[in-house]
């Protein structure tokens, strides 16, 4: 899933963007997507993710650096020569047109016949499920329902790539789920390449082939959801996806795939060595919340075990959500699961708790 | 208005009240001046004043005599025309002219955009007195003055402001993101002006042209600098009317433009609803 060389339908090349002429708020980006692929950027405000969409669709323009399309450069093409769909943050819905005509547009302006045009719209229309509000202006419908019809609005004209600005932004928890599942349907039935912007890192896990997680201009880690979450190439990546525990230390050895940190509260752990590479390099070492073990039993011969002091326990229905002082942090939050053999702990118990080497990841500090 | 609240102190009660009285003073004297001409203007006698028979109300005392002078007079026919062809040719000129600098000036990008603001809407601070003579050394120069191109020009130049001070208004609440979405959607730049943007700031530009309109429908100055006697406009004959044959056709003439005022003005205000329905800024 590379989509490097010539497969590559969408691609990045040493792009960079500034406003200003000073600040760069892309640096060097590179990317490539093959045909087909629901690609997230993922990334806080500011992080340069939809100056890249908008550079993509042609609304900024590119300081440095190419963007081609199926292989052909389109830094120089308008944005209404590209032929990309777009479904905008607000929707962007025609607000003197009704549903109907917005979806007609495109095909009006490519010079579509009336018959063509009606069963296309008509088709775009039932593939969201909103068939029969075609007469509706935008105005008279919800906002879930103006998602539905931004949506079938960039998919009439049959565009290879699709890039969606934070579409779901504005939608209740809800009928964004359901909209997260909609979209990814779609857009996998229809072979479309989709280009996704969020901040919402469930978003970006759930919907996508690949994520690119921005920050400073830069992209931070692209990889598959399991393999982002479970495998942060640095800190900023294992901050921003998901629940994290942090542990500042010292690197003390090195030896192939582990390595042993001094924390600075002196105890001594084991970790994998992600982007450590000398003794006596500071580390901030990284463990997963629900990958921490308080049953000694479960826990591997030879394991290290830290001494831990529960300072809130939160019944969560399906699971429980323990705060722990570990090490001299008092934000150390582990996950388990709700089951009949877990005990329920009380603030100020101490107890030990552990887990395994390759689940504890020693990165930048 | 809502009812004063029981616990309303002495002072508030007394504002109550004199805001009211206040309010119907200003309506009373701007309002007063212009009714008082359309019962004038129905007087069977060649008078300025309120006859006996017409505070009868005895329909003796009234006439249309003088709309039937107005309507037949050669000496207000050629005016009532001359402003019919004048005022919607520069009404045309300022929507066109103003409609395009407001939307150009709305573009972040321009530089010295408040300068050239400034300049453009300034025919409606500069005094009118002052406008109307450097037009008429301008004008004379290259041949304008005493022509019906340089009275239209003029009085172009006059509405211009109100166009472009109306469709300003409008283009702040425009959503730039349609224009993009248009553009992304496969239209050019001229497509989406046509079928996004002006339909949507159609009623900026409408009522910003009736501006327009009765600003050149209304002018005397400037017409009485610029143009000659082919040239003679409805407001014109009036004030030469009123210095040398005060006669109760005038106020004919007076009742008639009301009458246009008020017809435009309300279809601008039927038009302006129509189209916050259609972008469901209102319940329809």
């Amino acid at each position: 899933m590379d989509g490097s060389g010539n497969a590559a339908f969408v691609a990045f090349e040493r792009v960079q963007k500034s406003y200003d002429g000073e600040t760069l708020v892309v640096k060097d980006l590179n990317l490539s997507m093959p045909k087909g692929e629901f690609l997230t950027m993922l990334g806080p405000s500011g992080s340069g993710k939809t100056t890249c969409l908008m550079m993509l669709a042609g609304f900024e323009t590119a300081t440095h650096g190419e963007i081609k399309l199926d292989g052909q450069s389109i830094n120089n093409i308008p944005p209404h020569k590209r032929g990309i769909g777009m479904v905008f943050q607000n929707y962007a819905l025609f607000p003197h047109m009704t549903v109907a005509e917005n979806l007609s547009f495109p095909l009006e302006v490519r010079k579509i016949s009336k018959s063509d045009r009606e069963a296309k719209v008509k088709r775009a229309l039932d593939m969201v499920q909103m068939g029969e509000f075609g007469n509706r202006r935008p105005a008279q419908l919800s906002g879930g329902q103006q998602q539905r019809i931004a949506l079938a609005r960039a998919l009439v004209f049959e565009p290879e790539l699709v890039l969606m600005d934070e579409p779901l932004g504005a939608l209740d928890k809800q009928l964004r789920e359901h909209m997260q599942f909609e979209i990814t349907r779609l857009a996998h039935n229809l072979g479309i390449t989709t280009v996704y912007v969020t901040h919402d890192q469930t978003e970006a896990l759930t919907m996508s082939d690949r994520v690119a997680v921005f920050d400073d201009g830069r992209i931070q880690q692209l990889a598959p959801p399991d393999k982002l979450y479970e495998e942060p190439d640095n800190s900023f990546v294992a901050q921003f996806i998901g629940e994290n525990n942090t542990l500042l230390g010292k690197v003390e050895e090195i030896s192939g795939e582990t390595c042993k940190v001094r924390l600075d509260s002196g105890e001594l752990i084991v970790a994998k060595p992600v982007n450590v590479s000398e003794v006596g390099e500071r580390t901030r070492v990284s463990i997963r919340p629900e990958r921490v073990e308080m049953n000694m039993e479960r826990l591997q011969d030879g394991a290290f075990t830290l001494k831990a002091e529960v300072l809130e326990f939160i019944y969560m229905g399906d699971i429980y959500r323990t705060r722990l002082r570990v090490a001299g942090h008092e934000d150390f939050v582990v996950k388990t699961r709700n089951a009949p053999d877990q005990p329920r702990l009380k603030p100020g118990e101490r107890i030990e708790i552990g887990w395994l080497p390759e689940d504890c990841r020693a990165l930048d500090s | 208005m809502s009812a004063l609240p029981p616990y309303a102190s002495t002072g508030q009660r007394i504002w109550h009240y004199g805001f009211r009285t206040i309010c119907g003073l200003i309506f009373f004297f701007l309002i007063a001046p212009i009714m008082v001409i359309v019962p004038l203007s129905f007087n069977a006698e060649n008078f300025f004043t309120f006859t006996p028979e017409m505070l009868r109300l005895d329909p003796e005392g009234y006439s249309l005599r003088h709309y039937v002078d107005f309507f037949t007079n050669p000496n207000w026919q050629g005016p009532l025309w001359n402003s019919i062809k004048i005022a919607p040719a520069a009404t045309l000129l300022s929507v066109c002219l103003g409609t395009l600098a407001a939307i150009g000036l709305s573009q972040p990008h321009v530089p010295g955009r408040r300068a050239i603001m400034a300049m453009l809407i300034s025919p409606m601070i500069v005094p009118l007195i002052i406008s109307a003579a450097g037009m008429y050394f301008f004008y004379s120069r290259i041949g304008l003055q005493g022509t019906y191109f340089g009275v239209v020009l003029a009085h172009a130049a006059l509405g211009i402001p109100f166009v472009i001070i109306t469709v300003t208004a409008t283009l702040v609440g425009f959503d730039s993101s349609l224009t993009r979405a248009a553009a992304n959607l496969g239209a050019s730049p001229v497509t989406t002006f046509f079928r996004v943007q002006m339909p949507l700031i159609l009623p900026g530009v409408i009522s910003g042209g009736l501006f327009a309109f009765i600003t050149s429908f209304d002018e005397v100055v400037v017409v009485l600098f610029l143009g000659s006697a082919s040239q003679k406009t409805l407001p014109w004959q009036m004030f030469t009317g009123l210095r040398e044959q005060i006669s109760p056709t005038i106020l004919a003439a007076a009742t008639v433009l009301i009458t246009i005022s008020i017809v435009l003005l309300a279809t601008l205000e039927i038009l302006r609803r129509r189209s916050e329905r259609l972008r469901g800024l209102s319940p329809s």
